[in-house]
């Protein structure tokens, strides 16, 4: 039986009902000594929201950054829609062509609103009409209509980032990476930015989102994984991980017990 | 006459000189103006893709390569001369190219010295673009001919300062060209003063021996003109460094 339904995925008592998008099997990677993340699995399904939880410095961005593939990991697969990523430099770049991160800080191009945004659509050679209705579309999503032509240095903080976030979802990737999109902005930002990831996750596009906003996750994420010390304790729904964690862990970090 | 009425009076005179455009100084001046930028546009040319080879490509010798362009910044142009010259003698390796006191030579000897510049000044300017904007194109779908395209972008307002600084220094440049380019003008005089239209004469040449010969005036007449287009240089410096 459905328990709730978001984001037209359905959660029961034992997970999603999904798709498997992304697998990562007995993912490590270490820096010099220390490994920073420890032999890690976990399923994606498509058309999730997934909240990487954890404190700083358990690995969260790291994670994000083997999956968008700008570190190699020490050991393990990552097999994204039947693709074993890692076993080319041809694989890296077509699995990469289907994803898009977003950063804590937007990098902005020094450069018109509309040709950030357009930027990913340039890339893959789509025509200029189609880049118009597209771009068009982004910033109507994340209200920066009339704000083509305006450099796009001179947006305020919250503004950069939805801009980004148009970026990164305009040619319609099908898994969005978002390493703590929120952490800089104020509440209301916050709350547009959350309104934007459910609109995009509703549109069909898998989200990833590290995050140690617990409230957001709540908000916002179908499932959830803790992350602690480069170890993936617990996934679950994210009813779940609040109502019932099984790790004591788990239920520390997510009453705030760990002091970090 | 003391000497601020020394002074007062080549100014006087430098002024009728420039504003009678005398033939003599502008040649000298057009002289500069073509080895200077022909130097400096080859040498942007070269230093553009160096200094994206070494900010994007990892290969053995690349810190040894950045050293060099470091040490070359601030090159000795004498040495330079020196160098360029032993290339292009008659008895040198580069002989048979006939250069030798030639324009052609000047331009050689200032492309070495301000290559340099270019590239050091152009590099620190790509270096200086947060990784995070280069990761933002490859998590786009980029690769790294896109990240390359970006960075130039980025960094455009650094590079142009960079060919600038590279032309005020070929501009104020004398010791390499006096010796690659032998500071030669046509025989016969023009309007009563220098020697006839340069051949490999420049500005900053021309002053030492017009200084040399006692011709104050016409010094000064070189190095107002010089002055100017030094600062006429740095002032599109600053206007394009203000605009970034």
């Amino acid at each position: 039986m459905p328990i709730s339904s978001r984001g037209g995925i359905e959660l029961t008592e034992t997970g999603l009902l999904g798709i498997e998008l992304l697998k990562i099997e007995n993912l490590g990677i270490s820096f010099g000594k220390k490994a920073a993340l420890k032999n890690l699995n976990l399923t994606i399904r498509r058309g999730e929201v997934f909240a990487l939880i954890g404190p700083s410095g358990a690995g969260k961005t790291t994670l994000l950054r083997i999956l968008n593939f700008f570190e190699n990991p020490t050991s393990g697969r990552l097999i994204f829609d039947g693709v074993d990523c890692l076993e080319s430099p041809d694989e890296i770049k077509n699995c990469r062509r289907r994803m898009s991160m977003l950063f804590q800080m937007p990098a902005v191009f020094n450069t018109s609103v509309f040709k950030n945004v357009a930027y990913g659509l340039s890339v893959r050679k789509v025509d200029k009409s189609t880049i118009q209705r597209k771009v068009r579309d982004a910033l109507e999503i994340v209200g920066l209509c009339g704000k083509e032509n305006q450099n796009a240095r001179t947006l305020s903080g919250g503004e950069a980032q939805r801009m980004a976030f148009a970026r990164a979802v305009v040619y319609n990737p099908d898994i969005l990476l978002l390493d703590e999109p929120t952490a800089n902005l104020d509440p209301a930002n916050v709350a547009k930015i959350e309104d934007i990831i459910k609109q995009v996750n509703r549109a069909g596009t898998t989200i990833i989102i590290a995050t140690h906003n617990i409230a957001q996750v709540r908000r916002i994420a179908h499932r959830a994984g803790i992350l602690l010390d480069g170890e993936l304790i617990e996934v679950n729904t994210t009813q779940a991980i609040f109502t019932k964690p099984k790790d004591a862990r788990t239920s520390a970090f997510i009453k705030n017990e760990m002091v970090y | 006459m003391n000497g601020t009425d020394f002074i007062i009076g080549g100014i006087i005179k430098a002024f009728y000189l420039i504003v009678e455009m005398n033939p003599y100084i502008m040649s000298i001046t057009g002289l500069s103006i073509k080895v200077s930028v022909t130097a400096t546009v080859l040498a942007t040319l070269t230093a553009i893709p160096l200094a994206c080879a070494l900010s994007f490509l990892q290969f053995r010798g690349r810190q040894a390569l950045i050293t060099l362009v470091n040490t070359g910044m601030g090159l000795p142009p004498v040495f330079v001369g020196l160098f360029v010259f032993v290339m292009l003698v008659p008895a040198g390796p580069l002989g048979f190219l006939n250069m030798i006191y030639t324009p052609k030579a000047m331009i050689l000897a200032q492309y070495i010295l301000v290559t340099p510049v270019i590239t050091g000044i152009s590099l620190a300017a790509i270096k200086a673009i947060p990784v995070p904007v280069i990761e933002t194109v490859y998590t786009l779908g980029g690769t790294w001919p896109h990240a390359v395209m970006v960075s130039l972008n980025e960094a455009r307002f650094g590079i142009i300062t960079a060919a600038l600084a590279g032309l005020g220094r070929a501009l104020a440049e004398v010791g390499a060209i006096l010796i690659v380019g032998g500071n030669i003008a046509y025989t016969g005089s023009i309007g009563g003063i220098g020697e006839g239209l340069s051949y490999t004469r420049t500005l900053t040449t021309a002053i030492t021996s017009e200084t040399s010969k006692g011709d104050i005036s016409t010094a000064i007449a070189l190095g107002l003109i010089l002055i100017s287009l030094n600062l006429s240089v740095n002032l599109l410096a600053n206007f394009i460094q203000r605009r970034d």
